[in-house]
């Protein structure tokens, strides 16, 4: 049997030290009509060889389209390092660092993570992850209104150009705290500036700013911060970590700044992989970083006074505080994080920007070849990070299925998330789609809408 | 320190990888950023070299026995990551068509499936991102099913005070007040204080079983008909579920909902804090209520369930469908075992704890529930050391760290005082075991010969005792360029 190292005599010598004659009686606290006979259903054990052999033919039948989708998950280029160092077994099989001293290892990488990431955001703390970006995002908006005592408001404003699955996934989770979400209204790619007046002196704890915008485009973040902040609002500022190698970090918004910047963590070395694990990172003021959710670690010193590092903050966290806790969250992201931490170790800033620049002129040349196609024009003025939203002659479902046969995954149909966009479709290059992959695209899409619509 | 931060290793304009870049950026100068961040500037040599070396100031289950009760450090096979890592599964867009993952898709549905008849129930969903969330997930199903009865007074959720802190921590963040109830001495639910506790504002229990004390609620039956007969749901909390596949399971014992940590009993990596995994499973009842997406099958095809299938769902709970790469492991992991496997999984978890409970009470250590059978984990409390010596559990974890073992879970559950929670799992072997049974009575010994000595403990990791006050006083959380380190 896989995994179990005892040997019969092992086992026999065992049960006489319990006392037992054998296994069954150990489960003898069960009540009898409580138990069961096996697990039926569950098919025969399979060898490592097997199960190899199963997993490689599922693998292939799903192949590796090429792809220009989007809209919250990117396919960068992960360096070999980054996976081959995350998942050496000390980091991969270690627990959560409560025993600081056999874990300085996990808790030093946290601790740069938490730099980088305060560094990128232009913030003052990081904490050590949370699972993704939508759950991120809900924890800010909690945290905002936990934290935003001088106005008591239990709204938060919310772009209709921030991501559709997040504000969702929002929406449910501040549902039972009685949280709610209002929202903005967009108007050519970017937040309708003259709708926000009108919300002028109706109280909110937070205002949320997407940047790059879900649809791609910049928003107009200084404008809209200073707006939040002559409110008495705190701004919740949803961000790309890549982006932000080129872009003003949230911390640099406005007059003063965002009070908390978080988002989806997976453009840091993170492969798609059908949507997890990624991990949500979350950063804010110093001023706020009591009503953070989640782990945090911090330096100090150990009893012959050198440096060292332990989770610190932890009267904020459920093991202690149990119902008063901040968040429900125990387990994060750790591993992710770790992966995340080498990737920018690898990059650098010159790297990181170098990444960004090519996303974005990747996805200009992929805009300027669609939109060459008769039937094809881009919408929104506004200028764009690596992803835009082209408009197409007749829906897009029909023509991005028509793509996938071809092996090519063309982007995010938004006719269901955004209607009164017509048939949009929201497109994305990064730096792993060269010249060669445009020109492919934008052949089939110019077969295809070549013929009668 | 005996590894300096990565950002030490500076040299301007230095990087340890070189993307292809030849463009410049088309963004207008007002979006633009203006300072540098800080990010290392290092070679990719030194990069590997930092966290290797940052690796190996780390305790691991690939490098220690690590028998910390209630988290399951069982081995977790390398053929488990190796097979979630092909690259056709590292490269699906998670809102890839069904045709380009039908591979992916069957083996979430074969997974699902395969849970359901561990746990005993009717459907499971896998979207829980950790164990937190699994229960977030139960108890907002719970809250949803009496909303929708219109039974709106169902706010109260009853945890008994052995309980991990998540579970009050998520009836509070579901929206739902707590009522604790207490344990007897026997480590079973008071009966009598539940029988008070329940009526028309009970939403339901969240309950582990085996309970956090390490031993077998025998009372399920009793409780699932009381909390039940007052109108209330029981939710099952799996962190425990090691103890018992294959021998009984929450369906059997009453339970309406579950959370399964596939990142213990499924041998998922815990990669240092996560990612986990906590699938839920729920009976006919609370099926309309799961969280979306989950697999279903159509004809031959695999297709995803969403809110359009599921107008009752409590929706979403990651952006895509939480972590897949953890779920493959799982899969990967319950295929190997298959139900004999995993039956056998059990077996030897709970022998080995009883074994280990045996073999220290037998060196005249004090279990806290001696008369109980343990389960997958089990108590002992040194409060008579600390009494005689002023040797606390938390030397005891520190000094067992200088004996090559990672430390217990101390003072948790809260009921029992100076205790170790001590969960060796199935992959350990009595060598092992008998190594730690050692280690325990050496540490005792000097406890009453030199209690001063083992309160230096540990003295051989790469940092003594850390200064914890401070931490939380003059908190240092992210390093600032020019700052001494």
């Amino acid at each position: 049997m896989p995994f179990i190292p005892h040997t019969e005599k092992d086992v026999a010598d065992m049960l006489a030290r319990v006392g037992v004659d054998n296994i069954s009686q150990l489960f003898e606290e069960i009540p009898p009509a409580l138990r069961i006979a096996g697990l039926s259903g569950i098919a025969p054990a399979l060898s490592e060889a097997e199960i190899s052999r199963l997993m490689q033919t599922r693998a292939r039948a799903d192949g590796e389209p090429l792809c220009f989708l989007g809209a919250g998950a990117y396919d960068h280029y992960v360096p070999a390092a980054v996976w081959d160092i995350a998942t050496r077994g000390e980091f991969y099989s270690a627990y959560t660092p409560y025993q600081a001293e056999a874990s300085q290892g996990t808790l030093q990488v946290v601790y740069e993570f938490q730099t980088m990431l305060a560094s990128l955001t232009g913030l003052d703390v990081s904490n050590a992850s949370l699972y993704d970006g939508a759950t991120a995002f809900a924890e800010a908006c909690l945290m905002a209104v936990r934290a935003n005592r001088a106005n008591k408001s239990r709204r938060i404003l919310v772009p209709r150009l921030l991501s559709p699955v997040f504000r969702d996934v929002a929406r449910g989770i501040l549902s039972g705290q009685k949280v709610e979400l209002v929202e903005l209204p967009m108007l050519d790619g970017q937040t309708d500036m003259a709708a926000l007046a009108s919300m002028a002196g109706q109280p909110c704890a937070a205002v949320a700013i997407q940047n790059p915008t879900f649809l791609g485009s910049l928003d107009k973040v200084d404008e809209l911060t200073d707006w939040a902040h002559a409110q008495g609002a705190l701004v919740i500022a949803v961000t790309n970590p890549t982006s932000l190698a080129l872009l003003k970090a949230p911390g640099q918004w406005g007059q003063t700044g965002a009070d908390i910047a978080c988002g989806e963590g997976q453009p840091l070395g993170v492969p798609m992989s059908s949507g997890g694990p990624y991990f949500g990172f979350m950063v804010c003021r110093q001023a706020l970083v009591r009503q953070m959710p989640g782990r945090i670690v911090g330096r100090t010193v150990d009893r012959e006074d050198k440096p060292g590092f332990t989770l610190t903050l932890q009267a904020r966290e459920q093991h202690i505080r149990r119902s008063r806790a901040t968040s429900n969250i125990c387990t994060n992201q750790g591993l992710i994080a770790t992966a995340a931490t080498i990737y920018m170790s690898l990059l650098g800033s010159a790297g990181l920007r170098e990444v960004a620049v090519s996303c974005n002129a990747n996805t200009h040349a992929l805009v300027e070849a669609l939109t060459a196609i008769p039937g094809v024009t881009r919408l929104f003025a506004a200028p764009f990070f690596h992803e835009a939203v082209l408009q197409l002659d007749r829906p897009v479902a029909g023509v991005l299925a028509a793509l996938s046969a071809q092996g090519i995954l063309g982007g995010y149909d938004l006719s269901a998330d955004y209607p009164e966009l017509g048939d949009a479709v929201l497109v994305c290059a990064t730096e792993t789609r060269g010249a060669a992959d445009i020109a492919r695209y934008a052949a089939e899409l110019a077969k295809l809408l070549g013929a009668k619509a | 320190m005996k590894e300096p931060l990565i950002f030490e290793y500076e040299s301007a304009g230095r990087k340890g990888f070189t993307p292809p870049s030849e463009s410049a950026s088309r963004i207008p100068e007002e979006w633009l950023r203006k300072d540098e961040p800080v990010l290392p500037r290092a070679s990719e040599l030194e990069v590997v070299r930092h966290f290797t070396r940052l690796s190996q100031l780390n305790f691991s289950i690939d490098t220690h026995f690590y028998p910390l009760g209630s988290c399951t450090m069982k081995y977790n096979p390398r053929v488990c990551n190796r097979l979630a890592m092909l690259p056709q599964f590292l490269s699906r867009h998670p809102l890839g068509p069904v045709e380009h993952g039908q591979g992916f898709l069957q083996t979430m549905y074969e997974l699902q499936e395969m849970l359901q008849v561990v746990v005993g129930m009717h459907a499971v969903s896998l979207t829980p991102m950790a164990g937190a969330q699994g229960e977030y997930a139960g108890v907002a199903m719970i809250r949803a099913y009496h909303e929708a009865r219109g039974d709106h007074a169902r706010t109260e959720i009853i945890v008994p005070d052995a309980a991990h802190g998540t579970n009050p921590a998520t009836a509070v963040v579901c929206g739902c007040d707590v009522v604790e109830i207490p344990t007897r001495s026997d480590g079973d639910i008071d009966l009598d204080r539940l029988r008070a506790a329940v009526g028309p504002q009970t939403a339901g229990i969240m309950l582990t079983n085996p309970s956090t004390l390490g031993v077998f609620e025998r009372q399920i039956a009793e409780i699932a008909a009381i909390v039940h007969g007052a109108g209330g749901l029981l939710y099952y909390d799996g962190a425990n579920l090691n103890a018992i596949m294959g021998k009984t399971h929450p369906g059997a014992m009453g339970f309406d909902v579950v959370h399964m940590n596939l990142h213990k009993t499924f041998s998922t990596p815990h990669g240092g804090g996560g990612p986990g995994s906590g699938a839920v499973g729920v009976n006919q009842r609370l099926q309309p209520f799961l969280p979306v997406p989950y697999v279903q099958k159509q004809g031959d095809q695999y297709v995803w369930a969403t809110g359009k299938e599921c107008p009752q769902t409590i929706g979403r709970l990651s952006a895509f469908m939480g972590n897949a790469g953890v779920l493959l492991r799982a899969y990967i992991y319950m295929r190997m075992l298959g139900a004999r496997g995993m039956q056998r999984v059990s077996e030897f978890a709970v022998l080995n704890a009883n074994y280990l409970m045996a073999s220290l009470i037998d060196a005249g250590f004090d279990a806290a529930f001696p008369e109980r059978r343990a389960s997958h984990e089990f108590v002992i409390t040194l409060k008579q050391i600390e009494r005689d010596t002023g040797v606390t559990a938390m030397d005891f974890a520190k000094a067992l760290l200088d004996h090559g073992f990672h430390a217990p879970t101390t003072y948790f559950p809260l009921l029992v005082p100076e205790c170790l929670l001590i969960e060796p799992t199935e992959s350990e072997s009595r060598h092992t075991l008998d190594g730690f049974v050692a280690a325990m009575i050496s540490i005792r010994d000097m406890a009453y010969t030199d209690a001063a000595r083992v309160k230096e403990a540990p003295l051989t990791m790469p940092v003594r005792r850390l200064d914890d006050v401070r931490a939380a006083k003059q908190p240092d959380l992210v390093w600032l360029p020019g700052a001494a380190t």
